[in-house]
């Protein structure tokens, strides 16, 4: 279900980044892609009934089940990842309208054919 | 016709995906004793240490409550090493592009109930990024979220005062320093133990505040240093162009 609902969010991305021609529409376009992939990997270990992976007063690795911390450890990478990217395709973006005036692709002014 | 070919392709691509999606165990029916991480849960990737008890196990190969800690800071820091570098370049980027000296000129006067109120809580949120990634070995948290925390408070004191600014040159230093620690961190490692980013110091009891080696140390390197470089992306973005 959830693996579904993920896919399904990576396909709107896919069809945003291809359909639009506006460059800030690509660009969240690209968040939504990122953001249902991390939902993908997050589900990916999830265990049913896991606890979240930190010890806690008595537990016992044996009487309590951890989700996978591993996919979370990948997550949490991706994610900061993710902010870096978003910040600078901004900043280019911010640049871009300033030197054409717009951001649509096929309005831009001092671009040849 | 364009958004027609553009939604067959999207089509196509999650067809795609649902065939790659078949090998996947259903959701939530994996078997953790099949995968590596069942080592990094019980702490016996390089020797065997039999069960983990929280307050009472002692000198294991990695001492975290927090096993995604453990992961991210001692396991996997090489990863963590690069991700940081990555950060720091789109925040180099974004300094580039947008390398102003003037602050933006609100048109709205700043009301006095947030001037006052921002200076008053911005310490308080200070410290809770202090406390995320001082305790990121025991609580859910560490340097990512911590420094976040920190961006957000100069991003509040940013909105509140009209005339504070974060000078460019301190940030940059502590940006530099921390980076630079995190390194020597790993090359310490390397002399001591024999491998790069190697856990040198004793790894105490599982869920005590002085425990776990390194991580401690590293996670508040990577709050300080994440911390300065949000703080540097906000400033940029609030700085106007023309140069000093």
């Amino acid at each position: 279900m959830i693996y579904t609902f993920a896919i399904l969010l990576m396909g709107i991305g896919m069809y945003g980044l291809i359909s639009q021609k506006n460059l800030f529409k690509q660009l969240i376009s690209l968040t939504i892609v990122d953001t249902a992939v991390n939902i993908f990997i997050i589900a990916v270990g999830y265990v049913e009934e896991g606890k979240a992976p930190i010890y806690f007063k008595g537990a016992v690795d044996s009487s309590v089940r951890f989700v996978d911390p591993l996919p979370q450890a990948l997550v949490l990478t991706a994610i900061v990842i993710g902010l870096g990217i978003l910040a600078l395709g901004a900043v280019l973006l911010i640049k871009i309208n300033e030197k054409h005036g717009n951001l649509d692709v096929e309005k831009m002014r001092g671009v040849e054919e | 016709m364009r958004r027609f070919f553009s939604a067959l392709l999207a089509v196509l691509f999650v067809y795609i995906i649902f065939q790659f999606i078949q090998v996947l165990p259903d959701y939530g029916k994996v078997d953790l004793s099949k995968r590596v991480s069942e080592r990094f849960v019980l702490k016996n990737v390089s020797e065997e240490n039999g069960k983990v008890v929280f307050g009472k196990s002692r000198n294991l190969e990695d001492g975290s409550a927090n096993i995604v800690t453990s992961v991210v800071v001692n396991y996997r820091s090489f990863d963590t090493l690069g991700e940081v570098t990555v950060l720091f370049v789109s925040a180099l980027g974004v300094g580039l592009y947008l390398g102003g000296f003037k602050k933006l000129s609100c048109k709205i006067r700043v009301n006095n109930i947030l001037h006052i109120g921002g200076g008053i809580v911005f310490p308080l949120i200070m410290l809770f990024g202090a406390y995320i990634f001082t305790h990121g070995h025991l609580t859910p948290g560490g340097g990512f979220p911590g420094g976040t925390v920190i961006a957000v408070s100069v991003l509040l004191l940013y909105i509140s005062d009209e005339k504070f600014t974060v000078s460019r040159e301190k940030s940059k230093l502590l940006e530099g320093t921390m980076g630079s620690l995190y390194v020597i961190v790993g090359i310490l490692g390397l002399m001591i133990g024999g491998f790069f980013l190697f856990n040198f110091m004793p790894t105490g009891t599982v869920g005590k505040f002085f425990s776990s080696g390194v991580i401690p140390i590293v996670y508040s390197i990577i709050g300080l240093k994440v911390g300065s470089e949000l703080s540097g992306i906000v400033t940029d973005l609030f700085m106007e162009e023309g140069w000093k």
